[in-house]
């Protein structure tokens, strides 16, 4: 089977996120970024797949330069080639942008499947991959926590998490778009011969134009969503904060707990 | 005159609370913007009742697809029937509770019907040419104030507890059947059954005292200290999502959206960010305690304490020092 992963590159949370000076997304230096997490599984899940049919990944990702080291570490990982949106004119978009852009560069090759991760971590849309589909016309499914492509390659087994507890169980199609849940395996490391590797496997940065597509219909000019601003949530609803060493703090949280909280 | 819909999400003939809330949230929106009342639209099969409940808010009508073809939710079948409305009633704003299901269907049918789409916002309010959407980026982290550009139809769906439920007004809706044109209807999905993800051997709702593991705890191998704590407490030990895929514990434990939701007398969150489904699972503990190294952490938003500090550190000292107070 050939199947096409999409990853994106997002900050880590973990980091030190510093509001950038037009107010509108993050000071990018020195902030680190990684893959999306859903994204790691999505492309474990291709993998694992392409290796079990004899077929490959092709990893599609949009995003500014920096993108290319997310790239290379699913390239390192096993991915056969990578295709990178880097044209400024893509950046910025939301869901239906970069959905649009997306599903133009899928399109130009044949694949069997398409898998993204469930939800970005940074904006969060959840949606992606369900308007990459619309654009194919294939079938989706969202929030995917098992797969089982079924003999003949024509139809897959699909476990969708729901509410509380309960998963639905589908067939549907091939092709199709899988939107992949955290958990359904264990993502990979990269070997150092795969790191090597990676280095020699191509890299295409398709424009606009050659993906057929109006500048104006990508990126920040496509979208209907403009941000205004980003901004830490107002603090002052929030917790005591019991300062001091380790053994103050604890202490108080203690006292706390017994005479004003009551619960100790 | 802005025309205001939402689409309410029965399970069973049931109403979740979310999808009052987006009766709240869209009769927010029809008062802010001036005009008529918001229209409700209802889907499934056999939901007569769920329709009944939903007429009884101020609304200017309910919609009701009740078909058979509709008894299972799918996909193609819910964007057939809404895309058709959309198509012709041309609505500017259509509401829906931010649920798993809804994600499913809701961006695809933005891109089918070429609405725009506003997934999860927590709030809105007048800004300058127009209205400004709040809604959480990075994890929660931070908020993303964003406008809608262009002309046409915009979804937005609303985040659990933003626009609480006890705001709708109530009032006396005509109840509208909606005609269901089945060759509108796509079959994408064959729905071969539901299954119990972990038979929730556990039930963790009885308990008083929780202690929580996150991701920061670092593995499953550094959980004896939070079992430790557990014991001093008398605590359940639960987790965080990420903490159930690694395997340190079994799924029956997860809190959140997709696992159990608690409201202890005591959860004390250990090495957990406070993710909107985490926080969903666990916001109605009485008292909230939370313990991490970053005090930009959302969890210390929800907590009534908390200690900015290495957990490995933070975690022995609190054991010791209830055991100290216990005697
Ligand atoms: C559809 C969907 C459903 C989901 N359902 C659930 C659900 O049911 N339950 C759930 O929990 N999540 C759920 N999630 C995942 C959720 O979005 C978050 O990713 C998750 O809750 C994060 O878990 P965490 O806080 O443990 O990890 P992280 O967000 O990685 O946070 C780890 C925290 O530990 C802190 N930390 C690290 N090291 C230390 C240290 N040494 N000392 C102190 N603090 C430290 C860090 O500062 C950080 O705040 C779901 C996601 C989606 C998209
Ligand atoms: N810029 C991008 N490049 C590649 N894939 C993306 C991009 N944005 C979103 N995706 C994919 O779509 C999924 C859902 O993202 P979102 O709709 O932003 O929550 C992600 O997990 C990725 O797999």
């Amino acid at each position: 089977m050939r199947i096409a992963v999409c990853i994106k590159q997002v900050p880590n949370t973990e980091a030190r996120l510093r509001v950038s000076r037009d107010g509108t997304w993050l000071e990018e230096d020195d902030l680190p970024f990684v893959i999306n997490e859903n994204d790691t599984f999505a492309l474990e899940e291709g993998l694992k797949w392409a290796e079990a049919t004899g077929g490959e990944v092709v990893v599609f990702s949009l995003g500014p330069d920096r993108v290319k080291d997310a790239l290379l570490k699913a390239l390192a990982v096993g991915a056969a080639r990578a295709v990178h949106l880097a044209d400024p004119a893509f950046l910025g978009g939301d869901a239906l942008a970069t959905g649009r852009a997306l599903a133009a560069a899928i399109r130009r090759e044949a694949f069997d499947l398409v898998l993204t991760g469930s939800q970005s971590d940074d904006l969060r849309f959840g949606g992606t991959g369900s308007i990459i589909a619309g654009h194919l016309g294939w079938p989706h499914v969202w929030l995917v926590m098992g797969v089982e492509v079924e003999a003949g390659h024509r139809t897959a087994k699909v476990t969708r998490e729901m509410e509380s507890g309960v998963n639905e169980i589908s067939r549907v199609a091939l092709p199709a778009v899988l939107e992949i849940q955290a958990g359904i395996n264990h993502p990979r490391y990269a070997s150092l011969k795969g790191i090597m590797a990676a280095k020699k496997k191509e890299i295409s940065r398709p424009t606009p134009a050659e993906l057929g597509l109006d500048a104006a219909a990508v990126g920040a000019a496509g979208s209907r969503l403009e941000v205004v601003s980003v901004a830490f949530p107002e603090s002052g609803s929030g917790a005591q904060m019991l300062e001091g060493d380790v053994k103050t703090a604890v202490a108080a949280l203690v006292e706390k707990l017994q005479k004003e909280a009551r619960v100790l | 005159m802005a025309k205001i819909w939402v689409v309410v999400q029965q399970r069973e003939g049931q109403l979740p609370r979310i999808s009052w809330e987006a009766v709240a949230a869209a009769q927010k929106l029809a008062a802010h913007l001036g005009g008529g009342k918001p229209e409700a639209f209802v889907l499934g099969a056999g939901i007569g009742l769920a329709a009944a409940e939903v007429a009884k808010a101020d609304l200017a009508a309910v919609h009701v697809a009740d078909d058979e073809a509709l008894r299972t939710y799918t996909p193609g079948g819910t964007i057939g029937v809404l895309a058709a409305a959309i198509r012709a009633g041309r609505p500017d704003y259509v509401i829906f509770p931010h649920t798993y299901q809804s994600v499913d269907f809701v961006p695809r049918l933005a891109q089918e019907t070429e609405s725009g789409l506003l997934p999860e916002v927590t709030g809105f309010a007048a800004g300058d040419g127009g209205l400004v959407w709040t809604r959480p980026i990075l994890g929660g982290k931070l908020q993303s104030k964003v406008k809608v550009k262009g002309e046409g139809t915009v979804l937005v769906s609303v985040q659990s507890g933003a626009f609480p439920a006890d705001g709708v007004i109530k009032g006396e809706a005509p109840l509208q059947p909606l005609a269901v044109d089945p060759a509108g209807l796509r079959a994408d999905r064959e729905i071969l059954g539901y299954e119990e993800v972990a038979g929730e051997k556990v039930d963790l709702t009885k308990a008083d005292f929780i202690v929580a593991a996150g991701r920061g705890v670092g593995g499953a191998d550094k959980m004896g200290p939070l079992e430790e704590l557990a014991k001093v407490l008398g605590a359940e030990i639960a987790a965080s999502r990420p903490v159930i895929d690694g395997g340190w514990l079994p799924r029956d434990r997860q809190i959140g959206s997709s696992g159990q939701t608690v409201a202890p007398r005591l959860y004390v969150a250990v090495g957990i960010s406070g993710a909107i489904q985490h926080l969903v699972g666990m916001k109605g503990s009485s008292v909230i305690v939370a313990i991490n190294k970053d005090p930009g952490a959302p969890i210390f938003s929800v907590a009534q304490y908390g200690i900015v500090g290495d957990l490995h550190e933070v975690v022995p000292a609190l054991t010791a020092a209830i055991q100290a107070a216990k005697g």
